[in-house]
């Protein structure tokens, strides 16, 4: 029996798309058998994301009201063989699945998958409601902005009285310089005043956008900072204890003289 | 002083506790307590309750036009309760176990 995973925000744009694909193709690599759902109906993009647009024939709706079998709304990665998606209708109407039917989707599908990843939309209205509806754990993403946080606090008030206990964080698009100068709240800050379990932190990186154009999720880049936080992020779902990974940029001159000038 | 705050008053920076993270999270605090409480009518009315049965141990208050809210300025959030007195007790409740113990170490 897999586990069902939720990410989620509140706030629109603070990453959860490319937390759901990151997250789902780390799991991947590590071996597990991954499905990630889009539930973004009318806004589907955890395709493009994954670079799988082309390939989308059926989707979520079809497979809960039974237009076609389950397997065949399941498009297979290109570059793994044991992760797959289930795409979001794009033309249908957002209520056109019931909290029930999810509910029912989410049990079918954890008998096939180590995980099954949900990409929750945006807002706290049904979309959410349908997302979290089947989800045994939750992920929370923010970013180290107020408007994040504040959404934030507001999602895990609604997880916490829907019954899934003990969400986590992620916290997106650090930047370290600003925290150093004190113009953007650190992990520190955001912890203490969502009072939650961290499950990791990523830095703001240029990858995650050339990744995203080239629809080749960060994780596959050996290279990437974002990339291998998200990996650390996968292994930590797994279980493993991961430390948080050391966000310091690399420097240039100034940054080093200033740095020399700092350690008085 | 090191050389880098020095050098950030020079440039008319702020002290730390006016950076804009500082603030950032002060914010939050305040627009958090409002909105935890906004959410949850369950909280506000349980309170109310409480209030009601802690202070009708002392007098007779007007339930019907109780009143409790929140309010909040630039320093921060209170909590407002307009509790309308219609009598005293000459001898609360809470203070009869007292009284009686005063009266029997005087009767000894």
């Amino acid at each position: 029996m897999g586990k069902v995973i939720v990410i989620t925000s509140g706030k629109g744009g603070v990453g959860k798309t490319t937390t759901t694909a990151n997250v789902g193709t780390a799991l991947a690599m590590l071996g597990k058998k991954v499905v990630m759902v889009d539930t973004d109906i009318g806004l589907r993009n955890l395709d493009v994301v994954m670079g799988l647009e082309n390939r989308i024939v059926y989707d979520i709706v079809d497979a809960v009201r039974g237009n076609c079998r389950l397997k065949q709304a399941l498009i297979k990665d290109k570059r793994m063989e044991n992760l797959f998606l289930l795409p979001a209708a794009q033309t249908k109407d957002k209520t056109s699945i019931t909290t029930e039917q999810m509910v029912e989707l989410s049990e079918k599908l954890k008998e096939e998958f180590d995980y099954v990843v949900v990409d929750c939309p945006a807002g706290i209205e049904h979309g959410f409601k349908n997302a979290i509806a089947g989800a045994e754990q939750a992920v929370v993403v923010t970013t180290p902005e107020v408007s994040a946080v504040r959404d934030a606090d507001r999602i895990i008030g609604l997880l916490e009285s829907a019954g899934i206990a003990d969400p986590l964080l992620i916290i997106n698009r650090i930047r370290t310089n600003m925290i150093k100068t004190g113009d953007m709240m650190s992990v520190d800050d955001i912890l203490e005043i969502l009072a939650i379990n961290l499950l990791g932190i990523v830095p703001d990186d240029d990858a995650i956008v050339i990744s995203t154009n080239r629809g080749e999720p960060t994780v596959l880049d050996d290279a990437s900072r974002p990339g291998r936080a998200f990996r650390n992020i996968a292994r930590r779902v797994e279980g493993e204890e991961v430390p948080l990974m050391n966000l310091e940029e690399k420097q240039g001159f100034f940054g080093r003289l200033r740095h020399m000038l700092r350690a008085d | 002083m090191n050389i880098i705050s020095f050098l950030g008053k020079f440039f008319g920076r702020e002290n730390e506790a006016d950076t804009s993270k500082t603030i950032a999270k002060q914010r939050l605090r305040l627009v958090l307590v409002h909105d935890r409480l906004d959410v949850s009518e369950t909280i506000m009315n349980s309170l109310r309750e409480d209030l009601i049965n802690v202070i009708g141990k002392y007098m007779e208050i007007d339930k019907a036009s109780l009143d409790v809210s929140l309010s909040r300025d630039e320093a921060g959030v209170a909590l407002v309760a307009n509790i309308p007195i219609i009598n005293v007790k000459r001898q609360p409740e809470v203070m009869k176990p007292i009284i009686q113990a005063k009266q029997a170490t005087l009767g000894e």
